[in-house]
């Protein structure tokens, strides 16, 4: 094991984007968000929480795909090109680290989407396990350990900086990459300390670890109908913050943009509380707030445990923190099944 | 005061004045409730009404006072502008509302309590003018006033426009805050690049979740253009740095003279973008051009930019002013 002291890291983060691009939360203007380094950003490894998650690394909110644009008549049409090169994602949170998990299961089954695909065979993922466990989280229902991170390089905070080991090959060659600035250090004692902090914090929150027994494959009968979703999904705006700070919303819809003199084709991210979610010609797509906002949970806890056998929530707690008018998982978890941690 | 509004609902369900309740249930904290519509006294036990309760459930009648026998709603006096200018505007049909205004001593921001550094907030408790907090790292106080909403600090007072019943502990007395137009004054001495790189700093964090537009009760067509996709606007993400701005400032033109100030759109940005200081600038411009005026506040004159008198400044104003 390794440890990277607090005055090594600015050097460590600079030396990483030397050779490869290195995404990462950064501090703009109070507010912390998953971005591309760049000499003069202010990188922010203590936020517990980007607002955004690190989803953008793998599956960007916007992407292009091709464009075309005419000239004298004739029309080009031109490709985006893959992800072509190795690139770093700092700092990720272990309920994130997992949250690719997810994606992966719906981009890398047939038929793979080949820019996801890409994405990920080039990223490196450097997670950081989590110092101070907040009240809205609850990764330990989703059999999450916010101590234990699941990354190409797991790092824990310890006096004075950073314990940085490397858990994959390609964690171990980044590891290589940079070894000038990091201490070979018998830091296990320390990294056992902090995990044991985690873990005594995460035993006092009241969500972490939720009873989510009434959801799972094959519930869907019992729930689809029940009088709840209508109470509590009653003051829903149908915005899209929950899918958009969420690590595991996959959806996306595929545009045009008409740049004046061509257009451009690109996927971004969707929402499932968008009036026009998977709106087609029949035009008989969820008509009302409570039906989509039952998509997204049932989705969530019933839906993909019936495909892919794994719950497509990891307990973040961004939707807890940021819906509007304070509905959440979490509540449709505790009104429809059990009140009581685990 | 929670204990006499809970009260007074029941009693107008019971005599049947009205057939359901708009207001807030606790959540699963002490600082999430939410808006929520109660139609039997059972239910009622879950409603909460202390400083969280920040949510300005006008926008919520636009829907409730169109069904079937009247709704109550409980109305802070900010929220009674909105809900004004929803009646001015037919959105919201004033026949079929029961309005109990309750007073208001500043709504609370957790993400002020938490910026102030406390994490994992198991509760927080208020006393008086202090905020007992308590953690799974340890207990805290923090005065009130410094948690309070950024539209808290500068108040409209304690007035409420419209109600039909006023709860035992309003102040309708409680005058306006000072400073409304400070920030929008800060932005005007800025010379034209700051400004610029000052909105793009903040609008670039935009994720294009419409938040801010959905919880707007000025925004209340039907269809936004910026959701129908038989134009190029309607766009589920930012293109480019001028479809980001292009997005708020249409918002905010097309919000101009209705918009009462009531913050809804800066509470709710997930990304902490200070969206209510461009409608503000449009405010101070409105009462600079065209004397004071305060939307919201009756339901029947005309609004500025919807008039016309002789008088009006003319459009070079723009220009010569600079």
């Amino acid at each position: 094991m390794f440890k990277i002291t607090n005055d090594q890291m600015p050097k460590l983060l600079k030396a990483i984007a030397e050779t490869k691009d290195l995404f990462l939360p950064i501090n703009n203007n109070g507010v912390t968000n998953f971005g591309f380094y760049k000499e003069d950003c202010t990188p922010d490894l203590d936020t517990l929480r980007t607002v955004k998650s690190a989803k953008d690394a793998f599956f960007p909110q916007s992407e292009g795909l091709y464009a075309v644009t005419t000239e004298d008549g004739k029309f080009t049409i031109s490709e985006e090109e893959y992800c072509n090169k190795d690139f770093v994602v700092f700092g990720v949170r272990p309920c994130d680290v997992r949250s690719f998990v997810v994606l992966d299961k719906v981009f890398l089954s047939d038929p793979v989407d080949t820019y996801y695909a890409a994405r990920r065979e080039h990223g490196i993922v450097v997670s950081l396990a989590c110092h101070q466990p907040d009240e809205s989280c609850f990764c330990a229902t989703f059999d999450i350990d916010a101590a234990e991170p699941e990354a190409d390089v797991a790092m824990w905070n310890i006096e004075g900086g950073y314990a940085w080991e490397a858990k994959t090959e390609k964690g171990q060659a980044l590891t290589e990459s940079i070894k000038a600035l990091l201490e070979e250090a018998d830091v296990a004692k320390e990294v056992e300390t902090e995990k044991n902090c985690i873990r005594t914090i995460l035993s006092v929150l009241p969500n972490s670890k939720l009873d989510v027994s009434a959801f799972g494959a094959g519930k869907t009968d019992d729930l689809f109908n029940s009088p709840m979703w209508t109470e509590l999904s009653n003051a829903c705006l149908g915005c899209g913050t929950c899918t958009f700070s969420c690590p595991t919303c996959q959806c996306y819809d595929i545009k045009d943009f008409n740049t004046g003199h061509g257009v451009s084709r690109y996927r971004c991210w969707d929402s499932c509380m968008y009036h026009d979610f998977t709106l087609c010609a029949h035009g008989t797509n969820r008509q009302t707030q409570m039906q989509r906002f039952r998509q997204r949970f049932m989705h969530k806890l019933v839906y993909f445990p019936d495909r892919e056998g794994m719950f497509s929530c990891v307990g973040c707690g961004r939707c807890v923190d940021k819906c509007p008018q304070s509905l959440n998982i979490v509540k449709v978890i505790k009104r429809m099944g059990g009140n009581s941690n685990v | 005061m929670q204990a006499e509004l809970i009260a007074r609902a029941k009693a107008l369900l019971a005599d049947g004045t009205v057939a359901r309740v708009l207001g807030w249930r606790k959540g699963d904290t002490d600082f999430n409730a939410e808006p929520a519509v109660f139609e039997t006294a059972e239910s009622l036990d879950e409603f909460v009404y202390d400083g969280f309760c920040g949510a300005n459930l006008s926008k919520y009648m636009i829907k409730n006072s169109k069904l079937e026998g009247k709704t109550l709603v409980f109305l802070k006096p900010c929220d009674t502008y909105s809900f004004n200018q929803l009646i001015k505007e037919n959105r919201i049909n004033r026949d079929n509302t029961y309005i109990i205004a309750v007073g208001c001593y500043g709504k609370l921001d957790i993400n002020k309590i938490k910026a102030a550094g406390n994490k994992a907030i198991l509760s927080v408790a208020e006393e008086g003018a202090t905020l007992k907090i308590h953690t799974a790292y340890g207990d805290a106080e923090m005065a009130r006033e410094e948690a309070v909403l950024d539209r808290c600090k500068v108040c409209k007072g304690g007035k409420h426009v419209v109600y039909d019943e006023l709860a035992s502990f309003v102040d309708e007395e409680k005058p306006a805050a000072e400073g409304r137009f400070d920030e929008v004054k800060k932005l005007e001495a800025m010379k034209p690049e700051e400004r610029f790189a000052f909105w793009q700093g903040e609008l670039s964090r935009c994720i294009r979740c419409n938040a801010c537009r959905n919880v707007c009760p000025a925004c209340s067509c039907i269809k936004c253009i910026f959701d129908n996709n038989n134009y190029d606007a309607a766009q589920k993400v930012n293109t480019s740095s001028f479809e980001e701005q292009m997005f708020h400032i249409i918002r905010a033109w097309h919000v101009a003279g209705r918009c009462t100030d009531c913050g809804e759109c800066s509470r709710v940005c997930p990304e902490n973008i200070p969206l209510h200081l461009l409608n503000r600038k449009f405010i101070s411009d409105i009462n600079e051009f065209y004397g004071e005026f305060q939307a919201g506040e009756d339901t029947t004159s005309r609004a500025p930019l919807t008039n016309f008198t002789t008088d009006d400044v003319e459009p070079s104003i723009v220009k010569e002013r600079g």
